[in-house]
């Protein structure tokens, strides 16, 4: 019951086989039975669910259902809401209490979700394996010694251990398809500009992007529809999107005719073994469902990680100024001066991790480093947009593993973060570029979960959505959970 | 050997939209504290700025007035630095791309017209405002200002004196007063101006400049650079070295201290804001906003003096304000014979009028119209021109109409020849001393006559006739 797929919920709900509220009180059980240990919610409010999902029953019972009516979704504690705490999982934000729903909030509720509670993060986003969030980490529900991967740790933890059918995440430089891909999830980032990102707290607002973390393609497909589309309060946000039938572009069951570029750069020693072999073995299914597999090269790609870490935490380091301790958030005792609120409020309230992201910004944005460093990101950004463009002349999607590990041991990895920066070394190029990108299961790597990532060209969703969809049909991997948690693996 | 002055000026002037930079919230001045903000303008987590069209309109219009190129895509960039009143930590500005590029504004001076380069003209939002007064050890902040859009005129070092300095200075709050683009009222801030300021040998490269910072009347810019330039000069007549820094003029101990040295200086880390998209605009919108341009100061001045007959004083003193050059164009309209006697009489006579009571041209209780009726009974001889004095007094006073005001007062000209014939037979007799000098040569007694006639007509006399009929009748 706890690992259906939203559509499956949708199907019984609109036959009068369950109501919003019995299925929000079957998450709410499984929340308070599992969370303690996994740490997926930081902050819930059950009388405020039950709310919703009574409201939603009752809208239901008056008019025609809405696309998400009645269906829970998780919210990553990045997404400014009005009811509750917003966090961002930092000391920093302590306590905070934003007056406005995000953009992407309003379209869901106005879609008749029920929004569940907030859900695990690296702190403000800036991590790989959820451990950097003030509230601790959070568990790989498929092995509870690893963690779930990151910054979307959370709502990945949330929807792979039952807790919740689907979650909202944002993506950087793959924080929805790497945790996506490390606990056995379908997760997708859209194209930059296809999703508001008003009211979202801001990492690097030339990379974010919001996403759905789903069970399913075609739960996927269903989320980013209602998320999608211009939003004039933000200005990134684009007004003349090329636009499809989302849920059609999930009826695809095979893959004739269709060109899947395979990067070497991909497929590179150190990589897992396993990992490699699950993902070459995908690319087989994909061959026997009529796809062609080209090698390509994406010749730019060994700069991504890189490029990434000077523009990232140069944006970020703006971005978070105004957590100053002036109107909001955590201010430090009895302060003796301005000098000594900013600097004690900030080194209190920050973490690590998150200090040394704004150092290094701070570094690469400073006069006399700023074309060393910010300017020659910038470049080598547009070479790697360069290097997709002339791919997709050759191919219509690209296929690759999410992440070249599963997933790892907790505070493995925490000493060294430029080990840790590596987790994401497949999916950074697709944020730098703009496109879009879903990381769907694939098989196992010593019994932990395996990514398999699609990329297309900006705007078209749809095809990766087919590609996935087609793969999916084809194998059960996406029907696989933790038994540990009640399901089957 | 003398000393050459270089002067370069900054210009931060707010730009008149109803609503801020980047949010909705209002631009009134004076409201309750923080009480025109918005997630936006707080820099609250989450919140994205998007531009103000109107703010981007009025800039390209203010550049199109000085000649300057128009970009068809800008840039947006962060200015960053930490202070309690610039909510986001950073402020919107245009750094790398700015909007406006390369004008000139022409200031007159004794040797003719001289051009002053203007190097830029970038949008910004402005910050909040702190205040430090009071004995509680806390600082207050009101955030009302905070995201109000600026546009920052940057010329280049082309002035040699503060009164060139003050010339361009003028010239610049006229044009963009003129294009309604600002209310650029000085002392709400609206119309701040930083000093680059710096002295040497003619000839020689640019010595170390100064910044005076953040000045609003147009006496104190001119006495702080004056300042600054002897003590410039005194440091380096007396071997020193002038430090590269910022100042502050204190208008109450009229000197300046230091405010900011080079080595204190902030480093703003400018990059492109990634929150908005460059700014794009077609030439078909540039050409839009070109073809709504109003006349602007220099070329009203020169049609005032080309279709008038103005001479250069009078127009520029009819062209200081757009409302005051529209009420000339009305009174001319009105009253189309004289255009040079209608400026005297509204440079000379109303403004100065108006002047005493504390008012400006758009409050003036007499209308164009109804000056132009009396410019009209000046003409038709109905009255004198210093009786038409008196009756101007009348009707600001009254508020009543040429007409009623000579009908009320018998201020009506005499022209009867037969009454002054009276008149002036009367003042013959009574000086027959006078009468026998003047035949026997003494032909300056002729004004003595005159205004002994003018005098029994208490004024009414139509003074040209007086003239006539006295030379026939002294013979």
């Amino acid at each position: 019951m706890p690992f259906r797929s939203l559509s499956d919920i949708q199907n019984q709900l609109n036959a009068g086989q369950t109501t919003a509220v019995e299925v929000a009180q079957l998450y709410l059980d499984r929340i308070k039975q599992y969370n303690n240990d996994l740490n997926a919610f930081v902050h819930i409010d059950a009388e405020h669910v039950l709310a919703q999902a009574q409201a939603s029953d009752a809208y239901r019972d008056e008019h025609e259902a809405r696309p998400l009516e009645g269906l829970p979704i998780a919210i990553k504690d990045i997404f400014c809401t009005q009811q509750g705490p917003t966090t961002c999982c930092s000391k920093i934000l302590e306590g905070f209490e934003a007056p406005y729903d995000a953009h992407v909030i309003t379209r869901l509720r106005e879609a008749g979700a029920v929004l569940v509670g907030k859900t695990n993060m690296d702190e403000f986003a800036m991590g790989s394996s959820n451990e950097t969030s003030a509230f601790g980490g959070c568990k790989n529900p498929w092995n509870t010694d690893c963690i779930p991967g990151g910054s979307s740790g959370g709502s990945a933890v949330a929807v792979a251990a039952g807790l919740t059918p689907a979650a909202l995440g944002t993506d950087t430089g793959g924080s929805i398809r790497q945790p996506a891909s490390l606990t056995g999830l379908v997760g997708l980032k859209p194209t930059y500009g296809r999703v508001s990102r008003r009211g979202i707290i801001a990492f690097a607002s030339s990379l974010d992007q919001a996403g759905p973390m789903t069970r399913t393609v075609k739960d996927a497909a269903l989320l980013t529809s209602i998320m999608s589309g211009h939003d004039a309060g933000d200005a990134t946000s684009v007004s003349d999107a090329p636009n499809f039938d989302w849920l059609k572009a999930c009826e695809n069951l095979d893959m004739k005719g269709l060109r899947i570029g395979k990067p070497k750069e991909y497929f590179i020693d150190g990589m897992d073994e396993e990992v490699r072999a699950q993902v070459e073995a995908a690319l087989k299914t994909c061959e026997e469902l009529g796809a062609e597999i080209v090698d390509i090269s994406l010749p730019h790609t060994e700069y991504a990680v890189a490029a990434y870490y000077v523009i990232a935490p140069s944006e970020a380091s703006t971005n978070l100024s105004r957590y100053d301790a002036v109107r909001f958030g955590h201010r430090c005792e009895n302060p003796e001066d301005l000098e000594d609120m900013y600097a004690r409020s900030r080194d209190e309230g920050f973490g690590a991790e998150v200090k040394r992201r704004i150092l290094t910004g701070t570094f690469a944005l400073s006069s006399g480093y700023y074309d060393a460093y910010y300017l020659k990101a910038q470049q080598v950004r547009t070479l790697i947009s360069q290097d997709f463009k002339q791919a997709f002349e050759q191919v219509d999607v690209i296929a690759t593993p999410t992440s070249p590990i599963p997933a790892f041991k907790s505070g493995e990895k925490t000493e060294d973060p430029l080990t840790m920066y590596l987790s994401d070394i497949f999916t950074i190029a697709v944020n730098l570029a703009g496109l879009p990108g879903l990381s769907q299961p694939c098989g196992f790597a010593q019994d932990l979960p395996v990514g398999l990532q699609w990329i297309a060209p900006a705007w078209q969703e749809d095809k990766i959505l087919a590609a996935a969809s087609a793969y999916e049909n084809a194998t059960d991997w996406h029907t696989k959970s933790p038994a540990k948690f009640g399901g089957e693996s | 050997m003398s000393w050459e002055v270089v002067i370069g000026l900054e210009v931060h002037c707010q730009i008149n939209t109803k609503t801020k930079a980047f949010c909705g919230c209002s631009t009134e001045f004076g409201a309750e504290p923080n009480s025109q903000t918005c997630p936006v303008c707080l820099g609250m987590p989450g919140q994205l700025p998007v531009l103000n069209d109107e703010a981007a309109r009025k800039t390209i219009l203010t550049g199109l007035a000085i000649n300057a190129n128009i970009n068809l895509e800008s840039k947006f960039d962060r200015k960053n630095y930490f202070y309690p009143d610039l909510p986001k930590g950073y402020q919107i500005s245009q750094f790398a791309v700015p909007i406006v590029e390369g004008g000139y504004i022409d200031i007159p001076t004794k040797n003719g017209e001289k051009r002053l380069g203007v190097t830029r003209i970038h949008m910004e939002e402005d910050a909040g405002k702190s205040m430090h007064e009071g004995l509680d050890a806390v600082s207050h902040i009101d955030l009302n200002r905070s995201g109000i859009p600026l546009m920052e005129i940057v010329s280049e070092p082309d002035m040699r004196s503060a009164d060139e300095a003050i010339a361009y200075l003028k010239q610049l709050h006229q044009i963009i007063k003129f294009l309604g683009v600002s209310d650029a009222d000085m002392e709400k801030g609206q119309f701040r101006c930083d000093a680059n300021v710096s002295v040497r040998r003619p000839g020689e490269p640019f010595g170390t400049r100064t910044e005076m910072k953040n000045m609003n009347s147009f006496r104190f810019i001119k006495q702080a650079i004056e300042f600054e330039v002897l003590r410039q000069i005194e440091i380096i007549e007396d071997g020193g070295e002038v430090k590269q820094e910022s100042r502050l003029w204190d208008s109450v101990k009229n000197e300046s201290r230091s405010m900011r040295s080079k080595e204190e200086a902030h480093d703003y880390r400018y990059f492109p804001e990634p929150d908005l998209p460059p700014l794009r605009v077609t030439q078909e919108e540039v050409d839009a906003i070109k073809a709504g341009m109003p006349e602007l100061p220099n070329q009203l001045r020169k049609r005032f003096e080309t279709e008038f007959g103005l001479s250069a004083y009078d127009a520029d003193v009819l062209t200081q304000t757009q409302s005051l050059a529209q009420w000339y164009e009305a009174l001319v309209a009105a009253h189309p014979a004289n255009p040079k006697q209608c400026a005297n009489w509204l440079a000379n006579e109303l403004l100065g009028r108006l002047k005493e009571l504390g008012k400006d041209i758009t409050e003036s209780p007499v209308s164009a119209q109804a000056l132009a009726s009396l410019l009209d009974r000046i003409a038709d001889n109905t009255i004198s021109g210093k009786i038409a004095k008196d009756v101007l007094d009348a009707m600001m006073e009254s508020g009543k109409d040429v007409d009623t005001i000579i009908d009320e007062k018998g201020l009506k000209q005499v022209s009867d020849t037969g009454a002054i014939d009276a008149m002036i037979q009367e003042v013959l007799d009574a000086n027959p001393e006078q009468v026998e000098a003047y035949k026997g040569g003494q032909d300056r007694l002729f004004g003595f006559f005159v205004g002994q006639v003018m005098k029994a007509s208490k004024g009414k006399a139509n003074p040209a006739m007086v003239n006539q009929r006295l030379k026939e009748l002294l013979g």
